[in-house]
C-alpha cells in the first residue's frame, strides 16, 4: 500500500506540474486579449527568458554546474538573429554602423546571415559549439565546482569586452539595432509583433517538452547523480565528462535560441546583455523559481523579470536592493524556490487532509 | 589458480611521501582478501591505485592479465572492478530502486541513456539483489530514509549490479553493530561464490570469520601476508598493528 503511494506521488508531482504548466500557457495565450501591444512586447521578452531558463536549469538545477556566463550564449544566438536582421533593414547595402566605422565591403561572415534560417540555425550551433570547446577543457580536465563558475563568468568579460572592441564588425557598445523587417513583415506592425509573440509561446512549449522528456529518460537520473555524487558515477562506470559536455552544450543552444527570440521583439542586442550583470540575474530567476524543476525555472524568469518591469518603472533605484535581498532571503529560507515551498505546502494539507479524514 | 589481480612493484607517491611503497601481491580467483594494518599504512591508497583513482609513480596493476594502470576511472570499471567507499556513496534524491538501475545498466553512453530501457533481465536482477540485501520492500523510498548499515548494503547491492568479477570493499563494516556486521559478512560469502573481494578493514574479529587470506601492511609496505593463524602470530605484526588496537579483539 505505502510502496503503491510513494510510486503515485511522482507522478502526481508530474501531473501537477504539467497542468501548472499547462495554465501559464493558457494564460500567455489568452494574454494579449487583456493586455497593451507594450505589455505583450515585454511578456514576449520574459518568454524569452524563460526559455533561456530551462536550460540554465539543466545544468545548474539538474547538473549542479553553476554557469555565471550563461549570458554569452544568449549573446550569441541573439547576434546571430540580430546579423541577419540588420542585413535585411540594409537592404543589400553596407549595414549603417559599418560604414561609419569604416568599413568598404561586407565581411566574408556577414554574408551568410541574409539567410534567415542560415541565421536562426547559428543562433543555435555558435553558442553549442563554443560550450563544447569550453566545456571539453574543462570538464576534461576536472575543473568542477567554484572554478568552473569563475572560468564561465570571465568568459562573460571575455566577449563583452571583444563585442566592444570589434566595432567595425559587432557595433561595439551600441550593439545592432534599427531594424525594419522580419521575412518581410515589418516590425512596427502590429500584427508581426503578435505573431513573434505567438511564435514564441510555441517555442517556450517545445523546449519544455523536450526537456521533460529528456529528464524522464535515464540521461535525467544520471545528471542529478552527476549532482550529487560524481565520484560514485565515475566508480559506476559513467565518464560524466561525455555528460557534463552535452548538458551544457545543450544549454548553450537553448540560451541561443532564446536570444534569437529575444531580439526581433526587443529590436536591440548589445553586449550589456552578455555581461556578469545579466548572466547572474539569469541564475536569481531559477534560484526563485526553484532550481531542479523545469516549471520552477519558466515561473521563476516570468515573475522576476515581471517584478523588474513593475517596480523599476515605480522606483527605478530601488530595484538592485530588492532583488538581491530577495536572492538572499531565498537562499537562506526557500533554497527550493517558489516551486519548493509550494511543494511543501501541499504536502502539509494533504497530510493534514489525511488526518481529519480518520 | 591463476591471479585474477596482480600488483607489482607498486609505488604511489605524494610530494615525495611513499604511500605505497614497492607492493607486491596477486589475489586469486575466489578469494576474500583482507588488506589490514594502522593508520595511514597505505591501505585505502592501495585500494585507489587499483581503481585508478589515484595514477602510481611506478609499477603495474594486472586485472586479467589486462594492464589497467592507467585506465581511467570508468574504463576500469568496465572492465570488471566494483569499488566501495568507506563513507556510504549513495545517490540522496532518488529511490533505491533508481540507484540500482543506473549501476545495472551495462551500456553506459549518452546514446543509451536517452533511448534505451531496461531489459526484461536486469529488472530481474535488480529485483533479486535488493531481495539479497534485503532492500526489495524499501525499493521506492530515497536512501536518507535508510539506516547506516543498510546504505552500505545499497552500495554493495549497486556494486554486485554492476557484475564486477573484483570488488574492493574500504571498511563496509565500520559503524556497524554485530549483528549488522555479520549480515554483511554472510552477504560477501555469498558474493564470493561468483566475485573476487579485497577488503579492507580494521574490525579484527570480522577479519578471522571472513578471510581467505590477509595481506598486512605497515607504512605503505607489506610486512606479512597468509592466513589469518599465521599473520597473528607473526611477531613484527603483533608489534606494530595487533599489539596496539587489534589486541583487544585477539
Amino acid at each position: 500500500m505505502i510502496l503503491c503511494s510513494m510510486f503515485d506521488a511522482r507522478s502526481l508531482e508530474n501531473s501537477k506540474e504539467k497542468l501548472v504548466f499547462s495554465v501559464i500557457i493558457l494564460g500567455l495565450v489568452l494574454a494579449p486579449l487583456f493586455l497593451s501591444d507594450f505589455r505583450i512586447n515585454l511578456l514576449g521578452k520574459f518568454i524569452a527568458y524563460a526559455i533561456l531558463a530551462i536550460g540554465l536549469d539543466l545544468i545548474w538545477g539538474f547538473t549542479g554546474i553553476l554557469s555565471l556566463g550563461h549570458g554569452v550564449f544568449f549573446g550569441l544566438g541573439a547576434y546571430c538573429m540580430a546579423m541577419y536582421l540588420k542585413l535585411e533593414a540594409a537592404n543589400g547595402k553596407l549595414p549603417d554602423f559599418m560604414s561609419w566605422s569604416g568599413l568598404e565591403g561586407l565581411p566574408w561572415f556577414w554574408k551568410p546571415f541574409s539567410n534567415s534560417i542560415f541565421a536562426l540555425v547559428m543562433a543555435i550551433l555558435v553558442p553549442s559549439i563554443l560550450a563544447f570547446f569550453i566545456g571539453f577543457l574543462t570538464f576534461k580536465n576536472r575543473i568542477r565546482g567554484v572554478y568552473f563558475s569563475i572560468l564561465s563568468q570571465a568568459l562573460a568579460i571575455i566577449f563583452v569586452t571583444l563585442f566592444i572592441g570589434q566595432q567595425a564588425y559587432t557595433g561595439g557598445t551600441n550593439g545592432l539595432t534599427n531594424y525594419k523587417s522580419i521575412l518581410g513583415s515589418a516590425l512596427s506592425n502590429g500584427s508581426t509583433k503578435l505573431v513573434l509573440y505567438y511564435i514564441s509561446i510555441g517555442i517556450l512549449v517545445l523546449v519544455y517538452v523536450f526537456c521533460s522528456v529528456l529528464v524522464k529518460r535515464r540521461l535525467g537520473r544520471i545528471l542529478v547523480a552527476i549532482r550529487d555524487g560524481e565520484n560514485r558515477v565515475r566508480f559506476s562506470g559513467y565518464n560524466p565528462t561525455t555528460y557534463k559536455i552535452f548538458v551544457y552544450c545543450l544549454s548553450a543552444g537553448i540560451a541561443g535560441l532564446a536570444g534569437a527570440i529575444f531580439v526581433p521583439q526587443v529590436g536591440i542586442i548589445s553586449p550589456a546583455e552578455m555581461g556578469i550583470v545579466p548572466s547572474i540575474e539569469m541564475i536569481i530567476w531559477v534560484a526563485i523559481g526553484g532550481r531542479g524543476t523545469l516549471i520552477g525555472a519558466v515561473i521563476g524568469a516570468i515573475l522576476v523579470n515581471a517584478l523588474k518591469s513593475g517596480i523599476s518603472e515605480s522606483f527605478p533605484d530601488v530595484w538592485s536592493y530588492f532583488i538581491g535581498l530577495a536572492f538572499i532571503f531565498i537562499v537562506l529560507f526557500m533554497p527550493n524556490g517558489i516551486v519548493g515551498l509550494a511543494k511543501k505546502i501541499t504536502r502539509k494539507v494533504s497530510k493534514q487532509a489525511l488526518h481529519t479524514n480518520h | 589458480m591463476e591471479s585474477i589481480l596482480q600488483i607489482d612493484n607498486l609505488t604511489v607517491s605524494f610530494d615525495g611521501f611513499k604511500a605505497v611503497n614497492n607492493v607486491n601481491t596477486g589475489i586469486k580467483k575466489g578469494e576474500i582478501r583482507f588488506f589490514i594494518g594502522p593508520n595511514g599504512a597505505g591501505k585505502t591508497t592501495l585500494l585507489d591505485a587499483i581503481c585508478g583513482r589515484v595514477k602510481p609513480q611506478s609499477g603495474q596493476v594486472k586485472f586479467l592479465d589486462r594492464e589497467v594502470t592507467r585506465y581511467a576511472e570508468h574504463e576500469i570499471v568496465n572492465v570488471g572492478i566494483g569499488r566501495k567507499f568507506q563513507v556510504p556513496s549513495v545517490f540522496t534524491n532518488m529511490t533505491v530502486y533508481e540507484n540500482m538501475e543506473l549501476a545495472v545498466v551495462k551500456d553506459r553512453s549518452l546514446y543509451s541513456s536517452l533511448f534505451q530501457r531496461l531489459k526484461k533481465e536486469q529488472i530481474e536482477r535488480i529485483e533479486d539483489i535488493l531481495v539479497t540485501i534485503g532492500l526489495y520492500e524499501k525499493r521506492y523510498n530515497t536512501p536518507t530514509a535508510l539506516s547506516h548499515g543498510e546504505k552500505q548494503w545499497l552500495e554493495i547491492g549497486m556494486l554486485l549490479a554492476q557484475e564486477p568479477k573484483l570488488m574492493l570493499l574500504d571498511e563496509p563494516v565500520a559503524g556497524m553493530g554485530r549483528a549488522e556486521t555479520d549480515k554483511t559478512g554472510e552477504l560477501l560469502k555469498k558474493i564470493a561464490q561468483t566475485c573476487t573481494i579485497v577488503v579492507v578493514e580494521h574490525d579484527m574479529e570480522f577479519v578471522r570469520d571472513y578471510a581467505s587470506k590477509v595481506t598486512v601492511l605497515h607504512e605503505g609496505a607489506i610486512l606479512d601476508e597468509g592466513s589469518v593463524y599465521d599473520v597473528q602470530n607473526n611477531q613484527k605484526v603483533i608489534d606494530v598493528y595487533l599489539g596496539r588496537g587489534g589486541e583487544r579483539d585477539a
